[in-house]
């Protein structure tokens, strides 16, 4: 049974924000016997609430407070205040994420000594190796049930996939095939296995795809250990004078303003929010914002560079029907700078809707050249390009400096600029997946411009030295020792892959630290 | 390309949806715009009729899909109508767009120029306008997202109900 926690209980630990971070770290402490509260800004929705619509889905679920953008990227011209697709509902992001679960590779851990130094990116080693990582993996792996691991079957292949590996056969690319995916291809863990209904981003009405709405939220409630307060939007993490945090102020389901005590805070509102909510508790002590001596708070905002190629043919494909993402080709995620830049990227099979075709295929596009696009909608295949981009100081988010939300709270500013390594890789992957299409007989193809971002990164990140970063190997702050960061902001850089197997497996780790810590009283 | 015959007086709306084969795709008559072929008539409140015969025009040549029937777009332009009572700046805003488009156009309006192409040529010359990016701007959700164009495009739209394409073709494809 759910617990319930007085807001003065000041021996809990506040998570805010319940996605793949906050809902697993919430989880995996509950099932220790820890007590703990997750604030979540959204409201609860289950699974049978969920709607094979995409614009009913997207005002369901999407988080659409208003925020501002800034920088040369086509996002902040074409969705001026939507910077992101992302969830704010309980269960976060992983309700809309598509499933793709991949292990970063080793080099990716170690960007500033594989890579060098790359002029105008601020990139970094992580304080932690592939190997560390590892055995967090495979529990991430085996919660999620990720298919190609445990000797779970990978999924069937869909229309869409069949020709992405037709071109990928065509093109002599080698790893082609329908991904490790957090989405159920048996039954498992009293969940349905996937129906190929295609509705993967506007939540999975079957459970079959992992998501901590309907895994870990109920685990950690049946515990007693867990509280999840929906429509509850922090404000300001507060301190005391050693420089302790001490509770969190949140506008409830009425607007009206609370403090929840706490021992220990866990930030996991997503790469926008957390560092928004780090930055809005300045304090006299703090007076650049929370966990910031380091500055880097909000800096190094990263979006994977992305993009998509969806072609036509002159057959029906269908691409809709069937998992959204049950398809990928790895052969480009290796390093090899004799390509023209560093890093590497995924290509994975995607489709869109009708409606959200019109709205992402060209942004602002019209007349005929768009419009028969369109025409041939279920004559189309569709891919998306996941690759790795570079963190830069001048990519962050920042408080806007007089525009403010419902609460009074100042809204969010992303600013982004690609970097040249960014562009040269969408380039390339434009160039190669136009032709593997191609090969496949396309006769017109559309190097379609990234979307709102999914994968939102790095904006209070993890460092070996204080002066580098916000938070340790654990996602500890620095400055404040009862402090953690728990989301995808505390990457240090992005890797190729897509992130939700890394941040569940990183929340893994830190549970096991955060509960040993305060076993030894030490937090 | 659709061609409007004004009605004359006194011309009502029954006999003008009897007439059927008169080869009008797009009537005037009072406060409404009617497609006597098609059996359908768009009662506009706050514009003028012959905005919003234009307002339809425009929505096909902006999002151009021959196999979809003018009562879409008639839809998917009507919230205009529903905006301009609510809002007077905004009626003003459509309004004047329209007169301005018919100026551009030339003696006989944005309606009387007969080929898509001349009409994009004007649509151009305005589409860095609030009132332009207005209009398209509706329309991406106004036209794309009826339930009842998305099987002219075969788009299947929900599949849960049906239990999803697990039995249904998600992997039917033949030709590769």
């Amino acid at each position: 049974m759910a617990a319930s926690f007085d807001l003065n209980n000041d021996g809990v630990v506040v998570i805010i924000g319940s996605g793949a971070g906050g809902g697993t770290l919430g989880n995996e402490l509950a099932q220790k016997g820890v007590d703990v509260v997750i604030l979540e800004a959204g409201a609860r929705h289950e699974y049978e609430d969920f709607v094979n619509d995409e614009w009913g889905s997207f005002a369901q679920l999407a988080w659409t407070d208003k925020r501002t953008t800034s920088g040369d990227w086509r996002v902040a011209k074409d969705f001026p205040n939507l910077p992101a697709w992302i969830v704010k509902s309980v269960g976060g992001s992983t309700t809309h994420w598509a499933g793709a679960s991949l292990r970063f590779q080793e080099h990716e851990f170690k960007t500033l000594s594989t890579y060098g130094k790359l002029e105008g990116a601020n990139l970094l080693d992580w304080p932690i190796t592939l190997a560390e990582m590892e055995p967090y993996y495979a529990k991430a792996e085996a919660k999620m049930g990720v298919t190609g691991t445990n000797d779970w079957p990978r999924l069937p292949g869909n229309n869409n996939f069949k020709v992405l590996k037709a071109g990928a056969d065509k093109l002599g690319y080698k790893e082609c095939h329908t991904g490790n995916m957090a989405i159920n291809s048996v039954d498992r863990d009293d969940r349905n296995s996937c129906q190929q209904t295609g509705f993967c981003f506007q939540g999975c009405k079957w459970g079959a795809k992992w998501s901590t709405l309907y895994t870990e939220i109920p685990k950690g409630e049946a515990t007693g250990h867990l509280e999840v307060r929906p429509n509850a939007m922090a404000i300001k993490i507060n301190h005391d004078a050693s420089g302790k945090v001490t509770g969190v102020v949140y506008a409830d389901k009425d607007g009206k303003l609370q403090e929840q005590k706490a021992r220990i805070v866990a930030v996991a509102g997503n790469s926008i929010e957390s560092p928004r909510l780090l930055l809005n508790s300045a304090s006299g002590k703090f007076p650049d914002g929370l966990a910031n001596s380091s500055g880097q708070v909000g800096k190094n905002y990263m979006r994977h560079t992305t993009g998509s190629v969806y072609a036509i043919f002159d057959r029906p494909v269908h691409m809709y029907r069937g998992t959204t993402m049950a398809g990928i080709i790895r052969d480009e995620a290796r390093h090899d700078p004799s390509r023209g830049f560093v890093g590497g990227y995924e290509f994975e099979t995607l489709s869109l809707g009708l409606p959200f075709m019109a709205a992402f295929l060209d942004p602002g596009a019209w007349g005929r050249s768009f419009t028969t696009a369109l025409d041939h909608y279920d004559h189309m295949a569709g891919l998306w390009i996941v690759g790795e981009d570079m963190p830069r100081a001048e990519n962050r988010i920042t408080l806007h400096a007089d525009e403010k939300d419902a609460h009074g709270m100042p809204i969010a500013d992303v600013h982004f600029d690609d970097h040249p390594n960014d562009t040269a890789m969408r380039n390339h992957a434009y160039k190669q997946a136009t032709a593997l299409y191609d090969a496949v007989g396309a006769t017109r193809t559309f190097p379609t411009p990234p979307y709102p971002s999914t994968h939102n990164l790095g904006t209070n990140r993890m460092s070996e030295k204080a002066e580098d970063g916000v938070v340790n190997k654990h996602g500890q702050a620095h400055d404040i020792k009862n402090l953690f960061v728990s989301d995808g902001s505390q990457f240090t850089t992005g890797a190729a892959e897509n992130p939700t197997l890394t941040i569940v497996s990183l929340a893994i780790r830190q549970a096991d630290y955060i509960a040993a810590q305060m076993s030894a009283k030490t937090i | 390309m659709v061609t409007i015959y004004d009605a004359k007086p006194g011309f009502s709306r029954r006999e003008l949806l009897k007439r059927g084969g008169i080869g009008a795709l797009l009537v005037i008559s009072g406060s409404a715009v009617i497609s006597p072929e098609h059996a359908w008539g768009l009662e506009t409140s706050a514009l003028k009729p012959e905005t919003m015969a234009t307002l339809i025009q425009m929505a096909r040549d902006i999002y151009p899909h021959d196999q979809v029937p003018d009562k879409y777009y008639a839809i998917a332009v009507k919230g205009h109508d529903e905006q301009a009572g609510k809002d007077a700046a905004y009626k003003a805003m459509l309004e004047d767009g329209i007169a301005d488009l018919d100026k551009k156009s030339g003696d006989g309006g944005y309606r009387g120029l007969g080929w898509e192409d001349q009409r994009v040529g004007v649509l151009k010359q305005i589409e860095a306008t609030p009132f332009f990016q207005a209009i398209r701007g509706g329309l991406v959700v106004g036209l794309y997202n009826q339930k009842e164009v998305w099987p002219i495009f075969g788009y299947e739209g929900e599949s849960y109900s049906k239990g999803g394409y697990i039995a249904r073709g998600f992997d039917d494809i033949e030709w590769l």
